[in-house]
């Protein structure tokens, strides 16, 4: 089962080469050692500055009051 | 404010008891499984819906996040002795000091290699360390699968125990838009106030979020570091700038990992920053003094922006708190803050020079007879 599970999932994706070379270019002296890391991390920062933000569930009307008064009561809220 | 980790803030708490709880195996689970399962429900932890399945683990303990590449550097499980459940069943997990009792949906039952997990948590299989120990541990068999809190019980400081939901409803509250999270173990010096309202200084409000919980003789108790806090608080720190909550975790040990995770903790809290000091959450010299700085670079999706500090301490040339970017003066006119001589002062009764604490600090830790796990 653990064999199975072990499966690492990586994919192939094509850039143009000049821009392949310009970015190993770049990356020389770097920490990163592949072109591929390089790329994982910039999608990674991008993406991340693009996901959607569920809403976070709000607290009933009752909950909310609640909350207030302990805060309140910590001296947190006026 | 930042969305929670992974985008959405988990809540896994169940509206009704179920009503075959009875006819549910039943996994007792010690104090610190409880609090992950607190963490785990009150969206602490989030994404977790519960604790990690093989692939999950793997993928942590490989690549320091989960299966979905959600950075996540500290595994959370659920060990047991012998496979007392099978896949697809649904379990009671009971925990009586924290009277917790929560539901888990088994989903994987698995074994995972002790020396992997303590070399690549934390970067040694020597037994002293902490969590090495641990691991050594760790019954035989690992189980994931989500869980559902049914209940805990009430327990003390629970008025300063806020959860994200709450916390994210304060900030909003007060209008806070950036808010830098400080953790912290032990009751504040000079030092750690420099470095909160250096960080205070450029954001709108700050979050004191103690870690309470389990202690090593000679710790300052957990009631001794909070009403320190209230202290300071009170005295040198404007009322609508700071909050303080408690965070029932346990520490790990595991250096730059856990700095990760810590920050991940306080983005759930709603914090925009998060502080991270020389050798954080460090043990003994098994990491270097800023590993926990450097690991960031290795996450350009965190979701929290670090703010890093190096050594601090107090200059008598430059009459202030100083660090090694800002003072060109020699080590001789240096005072360090040593938590060890603080607490050597402290036991014999003194207040400590107001250089290293304020007064009214020293003095509030001073009333209790024993300030000390002994």
């Amino acid at each position: 089962m653990a064999e199975e599970k072990d499966e690492k999932k990586y994919t192939t994706i094509s850039i143009p080469s000049q821009l392949a070379e310009k970015i190993k270019k770049r990356i020389k002296g770097t920490g990163f050692h592949s072109l591929s890391s390089y790329a994982t991390y910039v999608l990674r920062e991008v993406i991340s500055g693009m996901e959607n933000e569920d809403e976070d569930e709000a607290f009933s009307k009752e909950d909310e009051e609640k909350v207030k008064d302990r805060l309140r009561a910590l001296g947190y809220l006026d | 404010m930042p969305r929670a980790h992974g985008s959405k803030l988990i809540s896994r708490h169940l509206k009704k008891e179920p009503t075959d709880l009875e006819e549910m195996p039943v996994i007792e689970i010690n104090t610190d499984l409880s609090e992950d399962v607190l963490n785990i429900a009150n969206g602490v932890f989030s994404p977790l819906s519960g604790f990690l399945c093989y692939n999950d683990l793997d993928n942590v303990v490989k690549e320091k996040r989960l299966e979905s590449d959600t950075p996540w550097t500290i595994p959370i499980l659920l060990d047991c002795d012998s496979k007392v459940v099978n896949e697809g069943d649904t379990a009671l997990l009971v925990n009586k000091e924290n009277g917790v009792r929560a539901l888990l949906d088994v989903e994987d039952i698995y074994t995972y290699d002790k020396k992997t997990l303590s070399q690549e948590i934390y970067q040694t299989q020597d037994e002293n360390h902490p969590g090495v120990a641990n691991v050594n541990n760790m019954k035989q068999y690992i189980i994931g699968g989500k869980i559902s809190l049914i209940d805990s019980k009430e327990r003390e400081f629970d008025n300063y125990n806020l959860s994200p939901k709450e916390t994210r409803f304060l900030f909003k509250e007060k209008g806070w838009k950036e808010i830098v999270a400080f953790q912290t173990r032990n009751p504040p010096h000079i030092g750690h106030e420099y470095v909160q309202k250096t960080a205070l200084t450029f954001v709108d409000g700050i979050f004191i979020n103690p870690i309470i919980g389990k202690k090593k003789v000679g710790d300052f108790r957990d009631e001794v570091i909070l009403s320190s806090y209230e202290t300071l608080m009170k005295y040198y720190y404007l009322k609508e700038r700071a909050v303080m909550s408690i965070l029932r975790t346990s520490m790990k040990y595991a250096g730059p990992r856990e700095a990760i995770h810590h920050a991940i903790m306080r983005k759930n809290f709603g914090c925009t920053h998060f502080i991270v000091g020389r050798d954080h959450a460090g043990v003994g010299n098994y990491y270097g003094p800023y590993d926990a700085h450097d690991i960031f670079s290795e996450f350009p999706d965190l979701g929290i922006i670090p703010i890093f500090f190096r050594s601090f301490s107090r200059c008598t040339k430059c009459g202030s708190v100083v660090n090694d970017k800002i003072c060109p003066h020699d080590q001789k006119y240096h005072i360090n803050f040593s938590g060890t001589k603080i607490r050597e002062i402290l036991k014999n009764g003194d207040v400590p020079s107001e250089d290293i604490m304020r007064k009214e600090v020293a003095e509030t830790i001073l009333k209790y007879d024993k300030p000390f796990v002994e």
